[in-house]
């Protein structure tokens, strides 16, 4: 490592560079972020627990929690569909859908929710067909549920489409030769390959979905202890001015949140290494 | 030709693509279309009449107003870190990267209240702010902080790793013959991160017009004076102006499908692909 040592050391403004970062960073993220664990850590016991463990609480961590499990499973299943189509599978128009899977990462949340609520509710494109089935979405558990899958839909699509692309045909080939027929070189060979890329792409989008707003208010109906997810929870108990109650309830969503995300770091750096051997 | 072994059977083809075109259509091709058919259900002189009514101007205003401080600021943030991160060797710095990649874990709700217990009159300066007749939250001030917060990681996150890959011989080359630290910056660092800068800017730029979670925690919603772009939908949203909600949200829309083609473009020309 003596070379870039040496080539290291002459390059300037690493002070600069450094210090604006530091600071940024403190100003914008840390400061502020350790604002709800201080104040958090102000309250007693007691009232901690009061706060983040009442029935309407306990009510929106279930839903929360449990439409961003099934959004993310679903988004496993269709996303790897979706990237094998695309990698796969020449097909006219491939490179705009390609595009298209981009979507949810730029159309701003407030537009995807009320579009959903639209196409979802009874008189809309697709709830129009549903009703007559008694499948009502819009305003209900499924309306989280749908709003979910779309602002994670991109995650899988994209972790598992480079390590598809990059797959060497030879295993399959050499699985071929060996006698597998077609099913067993995906289950045996493709699956357990792709399975560290389609893990992380479920932990992404999970971790997306807990902390989503925009998307979800304006088709969930919002009603307490059904369909009130954790964060209107907090702009809610924000609006009636119990800061303690938003800020409990933040810092409880905030570790799991941390959580995660040191879950998403070692589940890469697993990918990460698998693929390098 | 796709060789023997990973060909699948034509119809096992045939039923996945038809699954995943169905899944795409209604997660994603519908919503989109009906954001257009909604906007100008009541005709194209209704659309126009609520986009150029004043609220609607206002809003429009402070979204790219939020945008040219956030947009820059974040762009200095970035190129700074990733200077610092790609060019140099220190203690700590894969602490640094998870830190800076912090706020994409963070609910949009939960940043703005973080703002709010800050600066919100009964937050840590509150007092302080009250006694200078100093307004960051239900302000201004507010939704920049607030939308800076949500997207500061986006061009950091896309300069580190291309940095990285790039090393330091050339910078070392032109310091070596004599070029000062902003020559080697803006005649060999920056043509080399100038697709990548300009790919983190549009996600930036997106992810910052359209922030609404973060946002409507901060802004108060007094309209015409802290309504961004996505908040004034809401609004007309819950008025029943439905058809006028979509009009605004249509402009979102637009800057959306813009924003992938621009990003296309650049993966495009990336990937060489003519």
């Amino acid at each position: 490592m003596t070379p870039a040592r040496t080539s290291r050391s002459i390059l300037p403004g690493f002070g600069l560079s450094m210090g604006f970062t530091l600071a940024y960073l403190g100003l914008i993220v840390l400061v502020p972020l350790s604002a709800a664990f201080l104040r958090a850590a102000g309250m007693s016991t007691h009232d901690f627990v009061a706060a983040v463990a009442s029935p309407r609480v306990i009510a929106a961590y279930r839903l929360s929690f449990g439409a961003s499990l099934a959004a993310g499973g679903v988004n496993m299943v269709f996303g790897l569909v979706v990237a094998w189509v695309l990698v796969r599978y020449p097909f006219p128009g491939r490179r705009i859908i390609d595009a298209l899977v981009d979507l949810p990462f730029a159309l701003p949340t407030a537009v995807a929710g009320i579009a959903l609520t639209s196409l979802y509710s009874a008189h809309g494109w697709v709830g129009r067909w549903l009703a007559p089935l008694g499948l009502q979405v819009a305003f209900t558990w499924t309306g989280v549920f749908v709003a979910l899958t779309f602002i994670g839909l991109p995650f899988v699509v994209r972790t598992v489409q480079p390590v598809l692309q990059e797959l060497e045909p030879e295993i399959e080939e050499a699985a071929s030769t060996l006698g597998a027929n077609r099913w067993q070189a995906v289950t045996r060979i493709l699956l357990p390959e792709l399975a560290p890329s389609l893990l992380t792409g479920f932990a992404l989008a999970f971790a997306r979905a807990l902390g989503e707003y925009g998307s979800v208010v304006f088709i969930s109906g919002n009603m307490p202890m059904r369909t009130e997810i954790v964060p209107l929870l907090i702009i809610t108990k924000l609006e009636q001015y119990d800061y303690r109650g938003a800020t409990a309830i933040a810092v409880v969503m905030l570790v799991s949140s941390f959580i995660l995300l040191l879950l998403i770091n070692l589940l890469q750096k697993w990918s990460r290494r698998y693929h390098a051997i | 030709m796709q060789p023997r072994a990973t060909r699948d059977p034509a119809w096992a083809r045939w039923l996945l693509t038809a699954v995943a075109l169905m899944f795409l259509l209604f997660f994603l091709v519908l919503p989109l279309a009906v954001v257009f058919s909604q906007a100008l259900e009541k005709g194209v002189g209704h659309y126009l009449a609520t986009i150029r009514e004043p609220n609607a101007l206002e809003a429009i205003k402070l979204t790219l107003l939020t945008v040219a401080i956030v947009v820059p600021a974040n762009v200095a943030f970035g190129v700074a870190a990733a200077w610092a991160i790609a060019k140099f060797k220190f203690p700590g710095k894969s602490v640094l990267t998870t830190l800076i990649d912090l706020p994409f874990a963070v609910s949009p709700v939960i940043a703005g209240l973080i703002y709010v217990l800050v600066f919100g009159a009964h937050g840590w300066f509150g007092p302080w702010l009250i006694a200078h007749d100093l307004k960051v939250i239900f302000a201004v001030p507010g939704i920049v902080l607030a939308t800076a917060f949500v997207t500061c990681p986006f061009v950091a996150r896309e300069l580190i790793p291309l940095m990285q890959a790039q090393g330091t011989d050339e910078e070392s080359s032109a310091v070596t013959l004599g070029a000062n630290g902003w020559q080697t910056f803006l005649r060999v660092t920056l043509p080399n991160i100038k697709w990548g800068l300009f790919y983190g800017v549009i996600l930036c730029n997106a992810r910052a017009m359209g922030e609404f979670g973060a946002v409507s925690v901060v802004s108060g919603h007094i309209r015409g004076v802290t309504n961004t772009m996505p908040l004034h939908v809401e609004i007309l949203y819950n008025e029943y102006n439905i058809a006028g909600a979509f009009a605004v949200a249509s402009l979102l829309a637009l800057l959306a499908l813009a924003t992938l083609v621009l990003k296309s473009v650049v993966e495009w020309r990336q990937a060489g692909v003519p």
